[in-house]
């Protein structure tokens, strides 16, 4: 029998490797002749770049070469492009200002490239960058969300101005404004979705590589290399994508930040060629703070409407999305349809209405980042929830059922126009309040007043919405010997593919594990695939590498038929084996492919899929959480933690506790720590380091308590739904709505993240107060 | 990092030797400061002189009933040495609340008091025991070695070679860690001998002080109650993104309450 079967919690194939220093990441990788590249960044938040003066940089001991933004112009190095398409609600396009790699005539955020020093070490190529001397006249700079619409703010860009890259809209506005012309009750409240730094343990690093041919190689560090490839071809060097070689070896974590094109990817490959050598560049820490696309940073405005007995009738959002300086990737994509497409929530709500708007700040460009959008949406339908059911007097867990879609609703098509093809909401919530414990709170309430401290329980009915964004492409082949070989276009960042991958063709194939080898970075060896992101690696990917295994075995019951000396029609495939159907007579899968194996060399069998989602899945659960808050020092604890997941078919549940534990932490880390807070004077960057941005840590997280209630996904080729940003999902309304029960004698309605220490006791204290 | 060069003596009388000579040198003992303004560039040094091959400079021994603990004694070895724990628990508990354990494992009782961090902890612990600072040219009392924002009497090529600390009757250290680094943001450390009660608050100012109005409060009473009408002036606290003046004052309150809870 198969012990590494689809839904056995087996232990990850590669930890051994990555545990045992045994990874090779970006950095690890030494080419002979290998050069170092040091960026000069910008120390100003907004200014004119009138001279860059490289001649001492040039000439200093160990320096190849200089390079300025006027160097790329020169060379006709093309802007690094907005990937998004979006219609603003006039119909007109959004402003999509251009970056180049290295900043020309202006720079416009703390830690911008504005000069490129290559040289033989790394300490050479950072000497020199402190002798390059640049003539800046500071402007006066805007970094906070809520100041960039500001008529009296100073403006960024001249193609858009006050500072509004798009105004954009979804939803019925006019069904909406009737419905809350009727309702019995509105509620209206603010929420900051507080900026965050990504900080993956591994750094962003490149290795450009060139060959005699002129042939170009991007050694880096990403979440999928496809997409690298075309933009690096078609968009900045001009030529056809197969002289443009990606490769990414081990990641150290990406959350979505290592999607993207960034500057530095480009420069490599740009001084490569011009020196004929590879050129290495790995971040240093300050330089992921500064450098690395940021995530979140929204204001909302939300009103709910409710009739009589609290039924939702509408919803209104009104949001702000920072945008940073310039266009990454995805950036408005991700407040706009990735985001505001969940609004509706778990819940009936039968008319929504959304506004968003994008702006330009003279900060770090934002974009994905675990979640992308949906913890957004999250935030504020179940923040909103909550702060409805404390006005209305009701319990939470009451307000949100009376909302619920019944699973007898299902499928289910929300005011946004997604489709919901299943879902049991008042199952994950029963139960998370029952392995939680929720009866026995108000008993642990009272025990810690005893100890001076606030208890409170916070409830999240989170949804979400994965696996969309186009095919993936899986090939699988088994050679003669009968190992077997998966190729495929997503990227691990440490998530376990390759042992969920192996689950599926060891459980389809009868192969033992350790005779399936996974390559994946390489678009040399993969044609094509579309990356890891927005949770779709094993639901898209995996369903695509089962549709492979299929193929397979239809192309080898030919060949073992006639082995068997049988029609084919009579052949079965089960257990690693073919047989004559009703007798016991078979033909082991290696058997096979040794037969078939083509004398040349070259795989028996080789067959590609490329599975195409029909629609999203919608991944869902309930988070509880209860906290302790000491009133004396505003210190907050999470003491108890519960998630009920609904994540279809799960592959490996070990894996898919480890993306909800890693989810969790974060979720808690932005309820409670994390804040990435710029200077609003200067537009320097205050927390640069790891001194001044808090991370959560082990202590700052109880045992997690993780259950899973699946209902199998409809439209998914193998049930799944997808498990990889649940956790960061639910998590931040789940604590924020613990801390504000904890609150409630105070009557406090509301906190916004992160709740900081001095934040939580001026809130109490004020309250007390009676401010 | 910016070059430099490497000395391991394995005597002080070398060590200081080598300092005394060098254009611009400095000790490196755990490294935990020293090496990361280095590596980002915020300080360039001729010569680093590593005191970690000098055995002088390490052990913790009882002298008579005072505490002697050599500078190059890391946290960690502070934190669980039965000597320390039995004599003085709460300078082990001052060294258990340093940092993380990677932190802990390198970082030493010397090169925490000459660097001087305003937040960090040991000053808070050296100022209320009333310890005495040993230096390869002199004794200093912990209240004049500690001078000013990462200031301290130390002459330039002064080694700092121990620290003694007299036995208290009682001790309490309560901090209130920053979640991002785990410095103090403010740190509060109680010792009671005989009648006598000292109070030294780390975190809140520019450099470690004595509170004397709850010093003298709590020599009327050394109940946590005594401390509740004192208010401490915020005028010249730090402020920072993490705690603004008024609440680092708030804190010295609540610290030094809970330190004197538990001492009851
Ligand atoms: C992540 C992190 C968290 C931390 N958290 C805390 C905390 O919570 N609380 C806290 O108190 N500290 C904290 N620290 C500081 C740490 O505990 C060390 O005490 C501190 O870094 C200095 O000790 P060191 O042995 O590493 O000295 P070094 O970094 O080697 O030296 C520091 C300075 O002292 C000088 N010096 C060293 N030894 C001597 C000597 N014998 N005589 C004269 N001069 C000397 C050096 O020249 C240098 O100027 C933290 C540090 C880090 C990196």
């Amino acid at each position: 029998m198969i012990k590494f079967g689809i839904g056995q919690a087996v232990p990850r194939t590669e930890d051994a490797r990555l545990l045992t220093g045994r990874g090779r990441y970006t950095d690890d990788i030494r080419l002979d002749r290998q050069t170092y590249a040091c960026f000069l960044r910008s120390p100003h938040a907004h200014a004119e770049l009138r001279a860059i003066e490289t001649a001492r940089a040039t000439a200093a001991p160990g320096v190849l070469a200089v390079f300025t933004g006027e160097d790329l112009e020169t060379d006709y190095i093309g802007n690094l492009r907005c990937l998004v398409d979006l219609k603003q609600s006039d119909g007109t396009p959004l402003k999509t200002p251009p970056r180049p790699a290295l900043a020309l005539r202006r720079v416009r955020h703390v830690g911008e490239p504005v000069a490129m020093v290559v040289a033989e070490t790394a300490e050479a190529a950072r000497d020199a960058a402190e002798l390059i001397e640049v003539d800046y006249d500071p402007l006066p700079a805007v970094v906070e969300t809520r100041a960039a619409l500001d008529p009296a703010a100073p403006g960024i860009w001249p193609e858009a101005p006050g500072n509004l890259c798009f105004e954009w809209q979804r939803g019925d506005r006019a069904a909406t404004d009737a419905a809350f012309a009727r309702a019995a009750r509105v509620i209206a409240l603010d929420l900051v979705n507080n900026r965050l730094v990504p900080n993956s343990m591994e750094g962003r690093a490149a290795l450009g590589d060139i060959d005699k041919t002129g042939r170009m190689t991007l050694y880096v560090s990403s979440q999928g290399v496809h997409g690298l490839q075309k933009q690096l071809a078609e968009d900045i060097f001009h030529d056809k994508p197969e002289r443009i070689r990606v490769v990414t070896t081990d990641v150290g974590g990406g959350f979505g930040m290592k999607l993207f094109l960034y500057p530095e990817y480009v420069m490599v490959l740009y001084a490569a060629r011009w020196l004929q050598r590879p050129v290495k560049w790995a971040a240093e820490r300050i330089e992921s703070f500064l450098s690395d696309d940021h995530g979140r940073d929204n204001l909302s405005h939300v009103e709910l409407a409710l009739d009589r007995d609290g039924h939702f009738l509408a919803l209104r959002v009104d949001t702000v999305a920072n945008l940073g300086a310039y266009l990454s990737n995805f950036a408005p994509y991700i407040p706009t349809h990735a985001g505001t497409a969940m609004l509706a929530g778990v819940y009936t709500t039968p008319a929504i209405d959304v506004r968003v708007r994008g702006v330009f700040t003279n900060t770090a460009p934002v974009d994905a980042y675990r979640g992308a959008g949906r913890p957004e949406s999250a935030y504020i339908v179940e923040r909103t929830v909550d702060f409805a059911a404390r006005r209305l007097g009701l319990d939470p867990a009451e307000l949100r059922r009376r909302n619920f879609i019944p699973p007898s609703a299902m499928p289910f098509e929300t005011a946004l126009g997604s489709t919901y093809d299943s879902g049991d909401f008042a199952r994950t919530l029963d139960t998370a309040l029952a392995a939680g414990d929720a009866a026995g709170f108000p008993d642990r309430r009272a025990a810690a007043k005893l100890r001076g401290r606030l208890r409170g329980l916070g409830l999240a009915s989170y949804i979400e919405s994965c696996a969309g964004g186009g095919p993936e492409l899986a090939t699988l082949e088994v050679g003669g010997d009968g190992k077997v070989t998966v190729l495929i276009g997503t990227q691990s960042n440490g998530q376990g593919h390759e042992t969920a991958y192996k689950q599926i063709v060891a459980s389809r194939l009868g192969v033992a594990p350790d005779d399936i080898t996974v390559v994946q970075g390489d678009t040399d060896r993969i044609r094509w695939g579309s990356g890891t992101g927005g949770s779709r690696s094993v639901p898209v990917g995996g369903a695509s590498l089962a549709e492979s295994v299929r193929k397979v075995i239809e192309r080898a019951t030919p060949k073992a038929a006639e082995l068997l000396e049988a029609a084919a029609v009579d052949v079965e495939f089960r257990d690693g084996s073919f047989a004559i159907a009703g007798t016991d007579r078979t033909v082991s899968l290696r058997a096979v492919a040794a037969a078939a194996a083509p004398k040349g060399g070259g795989p028996a069998f080789s067959e590609e899929s490329r599975w195409r989602p029909p629609a999203n899945t919608y991944p869902n659960g309930t988070h509880l959480c209860e906290v302790e808050i000491d009133p004396e020092t505003g210190g907050v604890k999470v003491v108890r933690y519960t998630v009920v997941d609904d994540f279809g078919v799960v592959i490996n549940p070990a894996l898919v506790a480890g993306q909800v534990h890693g989810g969790v932490v974060q979720g808690i880390g932005q309820a409670l720590l994390e804040s990435c807070v710029y200077d609003a004077e200067s537009g320097q960057l205050v927390t640069a380091s790891f001194t001044d941005y808090a991370m959560p840590r082990a202590d700052h997280v109880p045992p997690i308590d993780f259950h899973l209630e699946c209902v199998p996904c409809q439209t998914n080729a193998l049930g799944m739904k997808g498990a990889g940003e649940a956790g960061a999902i639910g998590a931040p309304p789940a604590v924020i709505n613990a801390v504000v029960d904890a609150l409630a004698e105070f009557g406090v309605e509301h906190i916004d993240m992160p709740v900081t220490p001095e934040k939580l006791w001026r809130t109490i204290r004020d309250a007390r107060a009676g401010r | 990092m910016y070059d430099f060069d490497y000395h391991r003596p394995t005597t002080i009388a070398d060590a200081v030797a080598l300092l005394a000579q060098a254009e611009d040198g400095r000790p490196l003992a755990g490294g935990q400061s020293l090496i990361p303004t280095l590596k980002q560039r915020l300080a360039k040094r001729s010569d680093l002189v590593d005191l970690s091959a000098i055995t002088e400079l390490r052990g913790i021994r009882d002298d008579g009933g005072t505490l002697v603990i050599g500078a190059m004694t890391r946290h960690a070895e502070v934190a669980a040495s039965d000597l320390v724990r039995s004599a003085i628990p709460a300078l082990a508990a001052t060294a258990e609340s340093v940092g993380d354990a990677q932190v802990r494992n390198l970082g030493t009782l010397g090169g925490s008091i000459a660097n001087n961090d305003p937040s960090a902890d040991y000053p808070a612990a050296l100022v209320g025991l009333g310890a005495t600072i040993v230096t390869d040219r002199r004794s200093i009392a912990a209240e004049d070695f500690f001078t000013g924002l990462f200031e301290t009497a130390l002459a330039a090529d002064e080694l700092v070679v121990s620290v003694r600390f007299p036995r208290p009757d009682r001790a309490a250290y309560q901090k209130f860690p920053n979640p991002a680094s785990r410095y103090a943001v403010v740190g509060v450390f109680v010792a009671k001998t005989g009648n006598a009660v000292r109070v030294a608050v780390t975190g809140a100012g520019a450099v470690v002080f004595r509170h004397s109005a709850m010093e003298a409060a709590l020599t009327n009473s050394f109940t946590p109650a005594a401390l509740e009408p004192i208010e401490t002036p915020a005028d010249d606290f730090n402020g920072d993104i993490h705690a603004s003046q008024d609440y680092r004052a708030h804190l010295v309150k609540v610290m030094a309450k809970r330190a004197v809870a538990a001492l009851q």
